[in-house]
Protein backbone atom coordinates (compact mmCIF):
# COMPACT_ATOMS: atom_id res chain seq x y z
CA UNK A 1 0.00 0.00 0.00
CA UNK A 2 0.88 3.57 -0.77
CA UNK A 3 1.38 5.60 2.87
CA UNK A 4 -0.88 8.50 2.62
CA UNK A 5 -0.81 11.71 4.60
CA UNK A 6 -3.90 10.25 6.85
CA UNK A 7 -6.24 7.18 6.42
CA UNK A 8 -9.79 8.82 4.73
CA UNK A 9 -12.69 8.82 7.22
CA UNK A 10 -15.28 9.40 4.77
CA UNK A 11 -14.13 7.05 1.78
CA UNK A 12 -14.22 3.20 2.30
CA UNK A 13 -11.63 1.39 -0.07
CA UNK A 14 -11.32 -2.49 -0.99
CA UNK A 15 -8.96 -3.75 -4.13
CA UNK A 16 -9.91 -7.42 -4.69
CA UNK A 17 -8.91 -9.01 -8.24
CA UNK A 18 -8.07 -5.68 -9.71
CA UNK A 19 -11.07 -3.98 -8.62
CA UNK A 20 -10.95 -0.84 -6.29
CA UNK A 21 -14.01 -0.39 -4.69
CA UNK A 22 -14.94 3.19 -3.37
CA UNK A 23 -17.69 3.89 -1.03
CA UNK A 24 -18.77 6.75 0.02
CA UNK A 25 -19.67 6.59 3.85
CA UNK A 26 -21.30 9.37 5.27
CA UNK A 27 -24.41 7.14 5.66
CA UNK A 28 -26.24 9.48 8.21
CA UNK A 29 -26.08 12.30 5.62
CA UNK A 30 -27.04 10.13 2.74
CA UNK A 31 -23.08 10.34 1.70
CA UNK A 32 -23.82 14.17 1.77
CA UNK A 33 -20.69 15.99 0.06
CA UNK A 34 -18.50 17.24 3.09
CA UNK A 35 -15.61 19.54 2.32
CA UNK A 36 -13.61 16.82 3.79
CA UNK A 37 -15.91 14.06 1.81
CA UNK A 38 -14.95 15.86 -1.40
CA UNK A 39 -10.96 16.56 -0.62
CA UNK A 40 -10.88 12.27 0.59
CA UNK A 41 -13.11 11.16 -2.44
CA UNK A 42 -10.28 13.61 -5.03
CA UNK A 43 -7.06 11.71 -3.39
CA UNK A 44 -8.54 8.13 -3.41
CA UNK A 45 -9.22 8.76 -7.25
CA UNK A 46 -5.67 10.54 -7.38
CA UNK A 47 -4.37 7.74 -5.75
CA UNK A 48 -6.23 5.33 -7.87
CA UNK A 49 -4.93 6.69 -10.98
CA UNK A 50 -1.55 5.48 -10.47
CA UNK A 51 -2.13 2.24 -8.46
CA UNK A 52 -1.57 0.00 -11.55
CA UNK A 53 -2.95 -2.87 -9.68
CA UNK A 54 -6.45 -0.93 -10.05
CA UNK A 55 -7.57 -1.75 -13.09
CA UNK A 56 -11.48 -0.74 -12.51
CA UNK A 57 -13.42 1.50 -10.24
CA UNK A 58 -16.65 0.97 -8.92
CA UNK A 59 -17.90 4.13 -7.09
CA UNK A 60 -21.19 2.85 -4.36
CA UNK A 61 -22.60 4.89 -1.35
CA UNK A 62 -22.67 3.06 2.17
CA UNK A 63 -26.29 2.78 3.29
CA UNK A 64 -29.67 3.74 1.34
CA UNK A 65 -28.29 6.80 -0.76
CA UNK A 66 -25.63 6.58 -3.53
CA UNK A 67 -24.96 10.39 -2.26
CA UNK A 68 -27.20 13.14 -1.59
CA UNK A 69 -24.80 16.01 -2.88
CA UNK A 70 -23.70 18.93 -1.26
CA UNK A 71 -24.00 18.92 2.00
CA UNK A 72 -26.15 21.96 2.96
CA UNK A 73 -25.44 21.78 6.91
CA UNK A 74 -22.06 22.82 6.26
CA UNK A 75 -22.70 25.80 4.06
CA UNK A 76 -24.73 27.32 6.69
CA UNK A 77 -22.74 29.95 7.90
CA UNK A 78 -22.50 30.97 4.37
CA UNK A 79 -26.41 31.99 4.35
CA UNK A 80 -26.57 34.97 6.39
CA UNK A 81 -27.67 38.74 5.07
CA UNK A 82 -25.12 40.68 3.04
CA UNK A 83 -23.41 37.09 2.74
CA UNK A 84 -22.67 36.21 -0.85
CA UNK A 85 -21.73 32.52 -0.86
CA UNK A 86 -19.63 32.58 -3.46
CA UNK A 87 -20.03 28.42 -4.87
CA UNK A 88 -18.23 29.07 -7.87
CA UNK A 89 -15.07 28.75 -5.70
CA UNK A 90 -16.44 25.20 -4.43
CA UNK A 91 -16.70 23.78 -7.95
CA UNK A 92 -13.51 25.22 -8.70
CA UNK A 93 -11.64 23.82 -5.39
CA UNK A 94 -13.90 20.69 -4.67
CA UNK A 95 -16.20 19.32 -7.29
CA UNK A 96 -14.91 19.98 -10.82
CA UNK A 97 -11.39 18.48 -9.86
CA UNK A 98 -13.48 15.15 -9.19
CA UNK A 99 -14.85 15.15 -11.99
CA UNK A 100 -12.10 16.34 -14.12
CA UNK A 101 -10.42 12.99 -12.30
CA UNK A 102 -13.05 10.85 -13.27
CA UNK A 103 -13.32 11.78 -17.07
CA UNK A 104 -9.15 11.25 -17.03
CA UNK A 105 -8.76 8.23 -15.34
CA UNK A 106 -7.68 5.60 -17.76
CA UNK A 107 -9.83 2.86 -16.49
CA UNK A 108 -13.55 1.89 -17.02
CA UNK A 109 -15.56 3.60 -13.81
CA UNK A 110 -18.60 2.10 -12.73
CA UNK A 111 -21.16 3.68 -10.67
CA UNK A 112 -23.41 1.34 -8.55
CA UNK A 113 -25.95 3.33 -7.40
CA UNK A 114 -27.79 1.64 -4.47
CA UNK A 115 -30.43 4.80 -4.25
CA UNK A 116 -30.51 8.55 -4.30
CA UNK A 117 -28.20 10.24 -6.52
CA UNK A 118 -29.13 13.98 -6.09
CA UNK A 119 -27.31 16.93 -7.03
CA UNK A 120 -23.53 16.46 -7.00
CA UNK A 121 -24.17 13.16 -6.46
CA UNK A 122 -26.25 12.40 -9.60
CA UNK A 123 -23.35 14.35 -11.36
CA UNK A 124 -21.07 12.13 -10.14
CA UNK A 125 -22.90 9.06 -11.28
CA UNK A 126 -23.47 11.11 -14.33
CA UNK A 127 -19.40 11.28 -14.81
CA UNK A 128 -19.00 7.80 -14.50
CA UNK A 129 -18.68 5.36 -17.27
CA UNK A 130 -21.10 2.59 -16.63
CA UNK A 131 -24.15 3.03 -14.29
CA UNK A 132 -25.75 -0.06 -12.67
CA UNK A 133 -28.64 1.17 -10.99
CA UNK A 134 -30.55 -0.96 -7.89
CA UNK A 135 -34.17 -0.96 -8.40
CA UNK A 136 -34.20 1.45 -5.81
CA UNK A 137 -32.18 4.05 -7.10
CA UNK A 138 -33.09 7.31 -8.24
CA UNK A 139 -31.88 10.53 -10.10
CA UNK A 140 -32.39 14.04 -8.98
CA UNK A 141 -31.21 17.34 -10.90
CA UNK A 142 -32.36 18.89 -7.79
CA UNK A 143 -30.44 21.93 -8.19
CA UNK A 144 -33.62 24.10 -9.60
CA UNK A 145 -35.36 23.46 -6.02
CA UNK A 146 -33.01 25.49 -4.36
CA UNK A 147 -32.25 28.17 -7.06
CA UNK A 148 -29.45 26.90 -8.92
CA UNK A 149 -28.46 25.24 -12.19
CA UNK A 150 -27.14 21.84 -12.66
CA UNK A 151 -22.98 21.63 -12.25
CA UNK A 152 -19.96 19.18 -11.41
CA UNK A 153 -20.79 17.94 -15.15
CA UNK A 154 -24.46 16.95 -15.12
CA UNK A 155 -25.13 19.69 -17.47
CA UNK A 156 -22.51 18.09 -19.38
CA UNK A 157 -23.32 14.91 -19.25
CA UNK A 158 -27.06 14.88 -19.02
CA UNK A 159 -27.82 16.76 -22.40
CA UNK A 160 -25.45 13.95 -24.29
CA UNK A 161 -27.12 10.98 -22.75
CA UNK A 162 -30.93 11.52 -22.97
CA UNK A 163 -30.68 14.78 -25.15
CA UNK A 164 -31.35 18.42 -24.69
CA UNK A 165 -35.30 18.06 -24.29
CA UNK A 166 -35.49 15.23 -21.93
CA UNK A 167 -32.36 17.08 -19.90
CA UNK A 168 -34.39 20.60 -19.82
CA UNK A 169 -37.14 18.33 -17.94
CA UNK A 170 -35.42 17.16 -15.68
CA UNK A 171 -32.93 19.63 -14.71
CA UNK A 172 -35.37 22.78 -14.78
CA UNK A 173 -37.90 20.74 -12.64
CA UNK A 174 -36.05 18.91 -10.73
CA UNK A 175 -38.56 15.80 -10.88
CA UNK A 176 -36.42 12.61 -9.64
CA UNK A 177 -36.10 9.88 -12.24
CA UNK A 178 -36.13 6.23 -10.64
CA UNK A 179 -34.32 3.23 -11.82
CA UNK A 180 -36.77 1.80 -14.58
CA UNK A 181 -37.59 5.78 -15.81
CA UNK A 182 -33.19 6.15 -15.84
CA UNK A 183 -33.31 2.75 -18.11
CA UNK A 184 -35.47 3.60 -20.95
CA UNK A 185 -33.99 7.37 -20.92
CA UNK A 186 -30.42 5.35 -21.13
CA UNK A 187 -29.05 7.04 -17.94
CA UNK A 188 -28.38 3.56 -16.43
CA UNK A 189 -26.67 0.42 -18.31
CA UNK A 190 -28.39 -2.71 -16.01
CA UNK A 191 -31.36 -2.41 -13.43
CA UNK A 192 -30.98 -5.23 -10.59
CA UNK A 193 -32.88 -6.11 -7.67
CA UNK A 194 -30.93 -3.99 -4.09
CA UNK A 195 -29.61 -6.81 -2.59
CA UNK A 196 -27.60 -8.16 -6.06
CA UNK A 197 -26.10 -4.69 -7.10
CA UNK A 198 -23.02 -4.93 -5.45
CA UNK A 199 -22.13 -8.76 -6.76
CA UNK A 200 -23.76 -7.65 -10.57
CA UNK A 201 -21.03 -4.14 -9.71
CA UNK A 202 -18.21 -7.00 -8.67
CA UNK A 203 -19.18 -9.19 -12.17
CA UNK A 204 -18.92 -6.30 -13.81
CA UNK A 205 -15.51 -4.69 -12.86
CA UNK A 206 -13.99 -7.92 -12.41
CA UNK A 207 -15.02 -8.63 -16.70
CA UNK A 208 -13.15 -5.50 -17.22
CA UNK A 209 -10.67 -6.32 -15.19
CA UNK A 210 -9.41 -8.95 -17.44
CA UNK A 211 -9.70 -7.19 -20.56
CA UNK A 212 -6.94 -5.59 -22.32
CA UNK A 213 -5.91 -2.49 -20.14
CA UNK A 214 -4.19 -0.38 -22.37
CA UNK A 215 -7.37 -0.86 -25.08
CA UNK A 216 -9.93 -0.08 -22.31
CA UNK A 217 -7.70 2.76 -21.50
CA UNK A 218 -7.49 4.25 -24.58
CA UNK A 219 -11.10 3.59 -25.61
CA UNK A 220 -12.11 5.62 -22.98
CA UNK A 221 -9.88 8.07 -24.05
CA UNK A 222 -11.48 8.28 -27.29
CA UNK A 223 -14.62 8.16 -26.12
CA UNK A 224 -14.53 11.06 -23.49
CA UNK A 225 -12.76 12.94 -26.51
CA UNK A 226 -15.61 12.37 -28.97
CA UNK A 227 -17.64 14.25 -27.07
CA UNK A 228 -16.21 17.53 -28.00
CA UNK A 229 -14.16 16.71 -31.09
CA UNK A 230 -14.66 16.80 -34.62
CA UNK A 231 -14.79 13.69 -36.82
CA UNK A 232 -11.83 14.52 -38.29
CA UNK A 233 -10.11 15.67 -34.70
CA UNK A 234 -11.82 11.61 -33.95
CA UNK A 235 -10.00 9.88 -36.77
CA UNK A 236 -6.66 11.70 -35.82
CA UNK A 237 -7.28 9.95 -32.03
CA UNK A 238 -8.20 6.80 -33.46
CA UNK A 239 -4.93 6.48 -35.88
CA UNK A 240 -3.00 7.63 -32.88
CA UNK A 241 -4.75 5.31 -30.11
CA UNK A 242 -4.65 2.28 -32.58
CA UNK A 243 -1.28 3.08 -33.04
CA UNK A 244 -0.51 2.70 -29.36
CA UNK A 245 -2.55 -0.46 -28.68
CA UNK A 246 -0.65 -1.84 -31.95
CA UNK A 247 2.07 -2.17 -29.62
CA UNK A 248 0.44 -4.12 -26.54
CA UNK A 249 1.77 -7.72 -25.74
CA UNK A 250 -2.14 -7.73 -25.02
CA UNK A 251 -2.54 -6.92 -28.75
CA UNK A 252 -0.17 -9.27 -29.58
CA UNK A 253 -1.57 -12.39 -27.23
CA UNK A 254 -4.92 -11.41 -28.52
CA UNK A 255 -3.74 -11.96 -32.25
CA UNK A 256 -1.90 -14.82 -31.36
CA UNK A 257 -4.75 -16.16 -29.29
CA UNK A 258 -7.10 -15.78 -32.12
CA UNK A 259 -5.04 -17.88 -34.90
CA UNK A 260 -4.54 -20.14 -32.31
CA UNK A 261 -7.93 -20.77 -31.19
CA UNK A 262 -7.55 -20.03 -27.86
CA UNK A 263 -8.64 -17.88 -24.87
CA UNK A 264 -6.65 -14.45 -24.86
CA UNK A 265 -5.07 -14.14 -21.35
CA UNK A 266 -4.61 -10.33 -21.13
CA UNK A 267 -1.96 -9.16 -18.95
CA UNK A 268 -2.55 -5.24 -19.14
CA UNK A 269 0.65 -4.86 -21.03
CA UNK B 1 35.64 21.14 -16.02
CA UNK B 2 32.38 20.20 -16.57
CA UNK B 3 32.33 16.42 -15.53
CA UNK B 4 28.81 15.48 -17.06
CA UNK B 5 26.83 16.25 -20.36
CA UNK B 6 23.45 18.21 -19.14
CA UNK B 7 22.14 17.23 -22.90
CA UNK B 8 22.38 14.07 -24.60
CA UNK B 9 23.05 14.15 -28.55
CA UNK B 10 21.69 11.70 -31.60
CA UNK B 11 21.06 11.89 -34.93
CA UNK B 12 18.22 9.72 -37.24
CA UNK B 13 18.35 10.22 -40.76
CA UNK B 14 19.14 14.36 -40.94
CA UNK B 15 17.96 14.92 -38.08
CA UNK B 16 19.45 15.64 -35.21
CA UNK B 17 18.16 15.37 -32.20
CA UNK B 18 19.24 17.06 -28.71
CA UNK B 19 17.59 16.09 -25.56
CA UNK B 20 17.76 17.05 -21.71
CA UNK B 21 19.18 15.74 -19.37
CA UNK B 22 18.15 16.81 -16.13
CA UNK B 23 15.55 14.76 -14.74
CA UNK B 24 15.78 15.12 -11.34
CA UNK B 25 15.45 19.25 -11.67
CA UNK B 26 12.81 18.77 -14.34
CA UNK B 27 15.11 20.17 -16.99
CA UNK B 28 15.53 23.27 -15.60
CA UNK B 29 17.96 25.29 -17.98
CA UNK B 30 21.10 26.47 -16.16
CA UNK B 31 23.99 28.28 -17.94
CA UNK B 32 26.17 25.35 -18.81
CA UNK B 33 22.68 23.40 -19.82
CA UNK B 34 22.79 26.25 -22.37
CA UNK B 35 26.19 26.39 -23.35
CA UNK B 36 26.12 22.89 -24.29
CA UNK B 37 23.17 23.05 -26.10
CA UNK B 38 24.13 25.94 -28.19
CA UNK B 39 27.40 24.61 -29.29
CA UNK B 40 25.76 21.23 -30.22
CA UNK B 41 23.10 22.82 -32.63
CA UNK B 42 26.04 25.06 -34.21
CA UNK B 43 28.02 22.34 -35.02
CA UNK B 44 24.89 20.74 -36.70
CA UNK B 45 23.98 23.85 -38.11
CA UNK B 46 27.29 23.95 -39.40
CA UNK B 47 27.25 19.71 -40.68
CA UNK B 48 25.34 18.85 -44.04
CA UNK B 49 24.59 15.61 -42.91
CA UNK B 50 21.68 17.63 -40.71
CA UNK B 51 19.05 19.51 -42.00
CA UNK B 52 16.73 19.43 -38.94
CA UNK B 53 17.07 19.37 -35.59
CA UNK B 54 14.74 17.70 -32.84
CA UNK B 55 14.93 19.67 -29.32
CA UNK B 56 13.27 17.71 -26.54
CA UNK B 57 12.64 17.16 -22.88
CA UNK B 58 11.21 13.58 -21.24
CA UNK B 59 7.76 12.74 -20.49
CA UNK B 60 7.32 14.90 -17.38
CA UNK B 61 9.25 18.16 -18.55
CA UNK B 62 10.66 19.69 -21.62
CA UNK B 63 12.24 22.16 -19.25
CA UNK B 64 10.84 23.82 -15.73
CA UNK B 65 12.63 26.94 -16.32
CA UNK B 66 15.56 28.10 -15.35
CA UNK B 67 17.68 27.14 -12.72
CA UNK B 68 16.34 29.55 -9.77
CA UNK B 69 18.93 28.22 -6.99
CA UNK B 70 21.48 29.06 -9.36
CA UNK B 71 19.95 33.21 -9.17
CA UNK B 72 18.44 33.40 -6.36
CA UNK B 73 21.00 35.39 -4.25
CA UNK B 74 22.97 37.13 -7.20
CA UNK B 75 22.94 40.94 -7.11
CA UNK B 76 22.09 42.79 -10.08
CA UNK B 77 25.46 43.47 -11.08
CA UNK B 78 26.46 40.02 -10.77
CA UNK B 79 23.65 39.37 -13.13
CA UNK B 80 24.57 42.00 -15.70
CA UNK B 81 28.34 41.08 -15.23
CA UNK B 82 27.27 37.24 -16.20
CA UNK B 83 24.68 37.96 -18.90
CA UNK B 84 23.67 34.44 -18.90
CA UNK B 85 20.79 35.17 -21.91
CA UNK B 86 23.54 36.05 -24.53
CA UNK B 87 24.16 31.94 -24.88
CA UNK B 88 20.38 32.30 -25.96
CA UNK B 89 21.21 34.56 -28.90
CA UNK B 90 23.68 31.96 -30.15
CA UNK B 91 20.34 29.85 -30.46
CA UNK B 92 18.96 32.58 -32.65
CA UNK B 93 20.92 32.58 -34.80
CA UNK B 94 20.68 28.73 -35.76
CA UNK B 95 19.72 28.68 -39.13
CA UNK B 96 18.19 25.00 -39.67
CA UNK B 97 15.08 24.06 -38.58
CA UNK B 98 14.23 23.50 -34.90
CA UNK B 99 11.49 21.69 -33.99
CA UNK B 100 10.55 21.19 -30.23
CA UNK B 101 8.76 18.16 -28.74
CA UNK B 102 6.89 19.39 -25.70
CA UNK B 103 5.70 16.53 -22.91
CA UNK B 104 4.71 17.95 -19.88
CA UNK B 105 6.27 21.33 -18.32
CA UNK B 106 7.66 23.87 -20.79
CA UNK B 107 7.55 27.08 -18.00
CA UNK B 108 9.64 30.31 -17.76
CA UNK B 109 12.78 29.69 -19.71
CA UNK B 110 11.21 26.34 -21.13
CA UNK B 111 8.27 28.56 -22.37
CA UNK B 112 11.03 31.21 -24.01
CA UNK B 113 13.17 28.20 -25.59
CA UNK B 114 9.89 26.60 -26.65
CA UNK B 115 9.32 29.57 -28.87
CA UNK B 116 12.55 29.96 -30.18
CA UNK B 117 12.11 26.76 -32.06
CA UNK B 118 10.65 26.78 -35.22
CA UNK B 119 7.64 24.20 -35.54
CA UNK B 120 6.14 23.07 -31.95
CA UNK B 121 4.73 19.43 -31.24
CA UNK B 122 3.39 19.18 -27.82
CA UNK B 123 1.74 15.84 -25.96
CA UNK B 124 -1.59 16.94 -24.74
CA UNK B 125 -0.42 16.93 -21.32
CA UNK B 126 1.66 19.61 -21.55
CA UNK B 127 1.70 22.55 -19.67
CA UNK B 128 2.79 26.19 -20.79
CA UNK B 129 3.55 29.54 -18.87
CA UNK B 130 5.48 31.72 -18.17
CA UNK B 131 5.17 32.09 -14.51
CA UNK B 132 8.60 34.23 -13.04
CA UNK B 133 5.90 36.77 -12.34
CA UNK B 134 5.33 34.62 -8.36
CA UNK B 135 9.07 34.75 -7.73
CA UNK B 136 8.75 38.28 -8.10
CA UNK B 137 10.75 38.45 -11.30
CA UNK B 138 9.54 38.51 -14.96
CA UNK B 139 10.31 36.61 -18.56
CA UNK B 140 13.58 37.56 -18.93
CA UNK B 141 14.47 35.13 -21.78
CA UNK B 142 12.85 36.85 -24.58
CA UNK B 143 9.15 35.81 -23.46
CA UNK B 144 7.93 39.28 -23.35
CA UNK B 145 8.64 39.52 -26.65
CA UNK B 146 8.11 36.07 -28.42
CA UNK B 147 4.89 35.41 -26.16
CA UNK B 148 2.70 38.62 -27.50
CA UNK B 149 3.58 37.66 -31.06
CA UNK B 150 2.99 34.37 -30.67
CA UNK B 151 -0.24 34.91 -29.13
CA UNK B 152 -1.42 38.40 -29.41
CA UNK B 153 -1.16 41.21 -26.64
CA UNK B 154 -4.16 39.92 -24.56
CA UNK B 155 -3.90 36.72 -23.78
CA UNK B 156 0.26 37.64 -23.66
CA UNK B 157 -0.52 39.52 -20.95
CA UNK B 158 -2.79 37.07 -18.95
CA UNK B 159 -0.21 34.35 -18.98
CA UNK B 160 2.68 36.69 -17.93
CA UNK B 161 0.81 39.19 -15.22
CA UNK B 162 -0.84 35.94 -13.54
CA UNK B 163 1.46 33.30 -14.61
CA UNK B 164 -0.99 30.64 -14.92
CA UNK B 165 -0.34 28.04 -17.46
CA UNK B 166 -2.55 26.79 -20.61
CA UNK B 167 -2.95 23.56 -21.65
CA UNK B 168 -1.78 22.18 -24.82
CA UNK B 169 -5.27 22.16 -26.36
CA UNK B 170 -5.14 26.10 -25.12
CA UNK B 171 -1.68 26.39 -26.71
CA UNK B 172 -2.76 24.91 -29.91
CA UNK B 173 -6.12 27.09 -30.33
CA UNK B 174 -3.79 30.42 -29.65
CA UNK B 175 -1.24 29.37 -31.74
CA UNK B 176 1.54 29.10 -29.41
CA UNK B 177 2.07 25.66 -30.48
CA UNK B 178 1.98 23.86 -34.10
CA UNK B 179 0.69 20.38 -33.37
CA UNK B 180 -0.92 18.84 -30.37
CA UNK B 181 -0.63 14.49 -30.44
CA UNK B 182 -1.44 12.37 -28.09
CA UNK B 183 1.25 11.48 -24.67
CA UNK B 184 2.11 8.55 -25.94
CA UNK B 185 3.23 9.63 -29.11
CA UNK B 186 5.13 13.34 -28.24
CA UNK B 187 8.43 11.87 -29.81
CA UNK B 188 7.88 9.50 -32.27
CA UNK B 189 5.24 12.07 -33.88
CA UNK B 190 7.60 15.30 -33.81
CA UNK B 191 11.00 12.76 -35.46
CA UNK B 192 8.13 11.57 -38.34
CA UNK B 193 7.49 15.52 -38.92
CA UNK B 194 11.10 15.88 -38.56
CA UNK B 195 12.45 12.98 -40.87
CA UNK B 196 9.97 13.94 -43.03
CA UNK B 197 11.06 17.95 -43.05
CA UNK B 198 15.36 16.54 -43.58
CA UNK B 199 13.96 15.17 -46.93
CA UNK B 200 13.30 18.12 -48.32
CA UNK B 201 16.07 20.57 -49.76
CA UNK B 202 18.04 22.18 -46.65
CA UNK B 203 18.93 25.55 -48.97
CA UNK B 204 14.96 26.23 -49.14
CA UNK B 205 14.41 24.74 -45.62
CA UNK B 206 16.81 27.77 -44.20
CA UNK B 207 15.76 30.02 -46.65
CA UNK B 208 12.37 29.75 -45.71
CA UNK B 209 12.92 29.65 -41.64
CA UNK B 210 14.83 32.92 -42.61
CA UNK B 211 12.29 34.54 -44.61
CA UNK B 212 9.22 33.70 -41.77
CA UNK B 213 11.42 35.08 -39.24
CA UNK B 214 11.72 38.32 -41.11
CA UNK B 215 8.12 38.32 -40.66
CA UNK B 216 8.58 39.89 -37.03
CA UNK B 217 11.96 41.75 -37.71
CA UNK B 218 10.75 44.13 -40.96
CA UNK B 219 7.93 46.35 -42.18
CA UNK B 220 5.58 44.25 -44.50
CA UNK B 221 6.66 45.74 -48.02
CA UNK B 222 10.63 45.15 -46.82
CA UNK B 223 9.55 41.49 -46.05
CA UNK B 224 8.56 40.98 -48.68
CA UNK B 225 11.12 41.93 -51.06
CA UNK B 226 13.07 40.46 -48.93
CA UNK B 227 11.12 36.77 -49.73
CA UNK B 228 11.31 37.67 -53.05
CA UNK B 229 14.74 37.76 -53.39
CA UNK B 230 15.01 34.37 -51.41
CA UNK B 231 12.67 32.93 -53.97
CA UNK B 232 14.41 33.85 -56.93
CA UNK B 233 18.33 32.74 -55.04
CA UNK B 234 16.62 29.26 -54.87
CA UNK B 235 16.63 29.30 -58.56
CA UNK B 236 20.09 28.77 -58.21
CA UNK B 237 20.01 25.67 -56.65
CA UNK B 238 19.67 21.76 -58.21
CA UNK B 239 17.34 21.33 -55.73
CA UNK B 240 14.79 23.68 -57.31
CA UNK B 241 16.03 21.96 -60.86
CA UNK B 242 14.61 18.66 -59.22
CA UNK B 243 11.67 19.56 -57.46
CA UNK B 244 10.06 21.51 -60.24
CA UNK B 245 11.33 18.06 -62.72
CA UNK B 246 10.01 15.66 -60.33
CA UNK B 247 6.43 17.43 -60.08
CA UNK B 248 6.06 17.70 -63.77
CA UNK B 249 7.31 14.17 -64.14
CA UNK B 250 5.08 13.10 -61.40
CA UNK B 251 7.77 11.09 -59.35
CA UNK B 252 9.34 11.78 -56.08
CA UNK B 253 11.80 14.59 -55.59
CA UNK B 254 15.29 13.36 -54.44
CA UNK B 255 16.82 16.63 -52.99
CA UNK B 256 20.63 16.77 -52.34
CA UNK B 257 20.65 20.18 -50.13
CA UNK B 258 22.36 22.29 -52.55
Amino acid sequence: MTATATTPETILTSLEDHVLTITLNRPDTYNAFSDQLSRELLATLKDAGRNRDARVLVITGAGKAFSSGQDLAELKERYVPGHEPHLGKDLDKRYNPIIRAICAMEKPVIAAVNGVAAGAGCSLALACDLRLASEKASFVEVFVNVGLVPDSGSSFFLPRLIGHARAMELCCTGRPVDAAEALTLGIVNRVVPPDELAAAATKMATKLAAMPARALALTKRLLVQSATNSLEEQLTAERFAQETAGRTADHTEGVLAFLEKRKPAFRGE
Amino acid sequence: MTSTSLILADTDDGVGVVRFNRPKVLNALNPQLMEELADQLETWDADPAINVIVIAGNERAFAAGADIGDMAERSSVEMYERDQFTTWDRIQRIRKPLVAAVSGFALGGGCELMMMCDVIVAAENAQIGQPEINIGVMPGAGGTQRLPRAVGKARAMDLILTGRFLTAAEALDAGLVSRVVPPEHWLDETMTIARDMAKKGSVALRLAKEAVLKAYEAPLSEGIAFERKLFYMLFATEDQKEGMRAFAEKRRATFKGH
